[in-house]
């Protein structure tokens, strides 16, 4: 079947099955962004923005996108190396592979909230699971990067 | 969502394979109407309704006809003058962010689903979904049971959302949920054992003029209301100085049992902890 709906700022006209997820639809096109580390809907590894919201694209099916604006890392390159560059700063990056999620995540975080509290920052981003560096040196990183203050 | 005591099995066999599952959709159905939704799904082979998906997609199900609801416009919180009309496929996120939802019942709702995975994941799994599947682990169910809540099914009408919970299971389609807009107070627990994670044990607890309710939920199996224990929060006084024997009450009068994640001796102590602690705050005791 065919879905149409704009990916990364341009119309797309993909065809899918019915069965497929977006994660496999997006890498089957290219966007190697995307990238699968749980299998159980819960590592937030394969997060996208489907109408500006942070969702599993693993979890949901492709043709579900119909008429939506869907956003992954390689369409918010310049803001995402930004905090990219932060977060290596701070030592929080080690392996990558949960880098584009992560990240995906804090951009939806900075556009929805407003001068987060650490435990709103830390409620975010439950649920996206990193196992090299630890979840200090990302939270440092984030706050520098909202411009909270670091408490 | 992912698997608990019912289905452990298939939970362990997603895990060791690591791969990918093999569900399977042979067509869509995007009905225009809740009756030819129904219709689809009682004739069809195979045939079952598409929530958010993000339980499906962790079994090996062969489904014949998928049936997508988004057509049907369900995905909508709105308020009427006494009910509040949530739709199927609302998401959890939806719940969390909701404004009117928020307002009211000091916050229960949004409350109850805030530890559920994350953000992401919220954003996908579906009240609908969630409900009619009874699911035990369900975040969701007690908060709901602690409310007026009522279920409207395709065929089935509208019913208490208790009766619906103690039905057994009929093929049909679950529509909206209706919450009478009261002034009852409420608040609950949950605890688990790491964030993000299953709860081993949730509470909901309400207060609406002399008449309470308080329910257990993930013990594992599904949300139930302690009957005697309402009654007794019912006639709670001011002072409240019975808090912990309604909790004992609770702990007493519930069944509860053992998975991978707690015994029924260890949801039998947390029980008596959670309600003390939701009691106390609905009560608002010092």
């Amino acid at each position: 079947m065919q879905v149409e709906f704009v990916v990364n700022g341009k119309q797309a006209v993909w065809e899918v099955p019915p069965d497929e997820f977006l994660a496999d639809t997006l890498r089957k096109h290219g966007l190697l962004s995307i990238r699968k580390g749980c299998n159980t809907s819960c590592c937030g590894l394969c997060t996208v923005w489907i109408d500006g919201k942070p969702t599993l694209s693993c979890s949901v099916l492709s043709f579900r996108v119909q008429g939506k604006f869907v956003m992954t890392i390689e369409g918010v390159s310049e803001e995402a190396a930004e905090f990219a560059r932060i977060l290596v700063a701070e030592g929080a990056d080690q392996c990558g592979f949960c880098s584009p999620g992560f990240v995906m995540t804090v951009l939806a975080l900075k556009r929805e909230l407003v001068s987060p509290t650490d435990d709103e920052i830390v409620h975010y981003l439950t649920g996206n699971l990193c196992r090299c560096t630890g979840y200090l040196g990302q939270m440092r990183a984030v706050k520098t990067y909202l411009g909270v203050t670091q408490r | 969502m992912r698997a608990n005591k019912e289905d452990n099995k298939s939970y362990w066999k997603t895990e060791s394979i690591g791969g990918d599952c093999m569900f399977t959709v042979g067509r869509l159905a995007q009905p225009d109407t809740i009756e030819e939704a129904y219709r689809i799904l009682m004739e069809e082979r195979d045939a079952a309704i598409l929530g958010g998906c993000a339980f499906l997609r962790m079994g090996s199900r062969k489904i014949g006809t998928a049936i997508d609801l988004t057509h049907l416009d369900l995905k909508a919180v709105r308020e009427h003058e006494d009910w509040m009309e949530i739709g199927a496929m609302t998401t959890l996120r939806m719940i969390e962010t909701d404004p009117a939802i928020n307002n009211r019942f000091d916050g229960l709702l949004a409350e109850a689903v805030k530890p559920v995975i994350g953000v992401q994941f919220r954003s996908i799994v579906t009240v609908g979904a969630t409900v009619f599947s009874k699911y035990g682990f369900s975040d969701l169910i007690p908060a709901l049971l602690a409310l007026e809540t009522e279920v409207e099914l395709a065929h089935g009408g509208r019913m208490a959302l208790e009766t619906f919970l103690n039905r057994p299971f009929e093929k049909d389609i679950l529509v909206r949920l209706w919450i009478r807009k009261d002034e009852r107070r409420a608040a609950c627990r949950s605890f688990r054992n790491s964030a993000s994670d299953f709860p081993i044990l949730t509470v909901a607890v309400s207060l609406l003029a002399g008449q309470g309710r308080i329910v257990i939920g993930a013990r594992p199996s599904k949300a139930e209301i302690a009957l005697k224990a309402s009654r007794e929060l019912s006639n709670l006084d001011a002072n409240c100085p019975r808090i912990e024997e309604i909790a004992s009450i609770a702990a007493d009068e519930m069944s509860f049992g053992t998975n991978m994640r707690g015994s029924a001796e260890y949801r039998r102590e947390l029980c008596k902890v959670l309600v003390k602690q939701a009691v106390a705050e609905v009560a608002a005791c010092k």
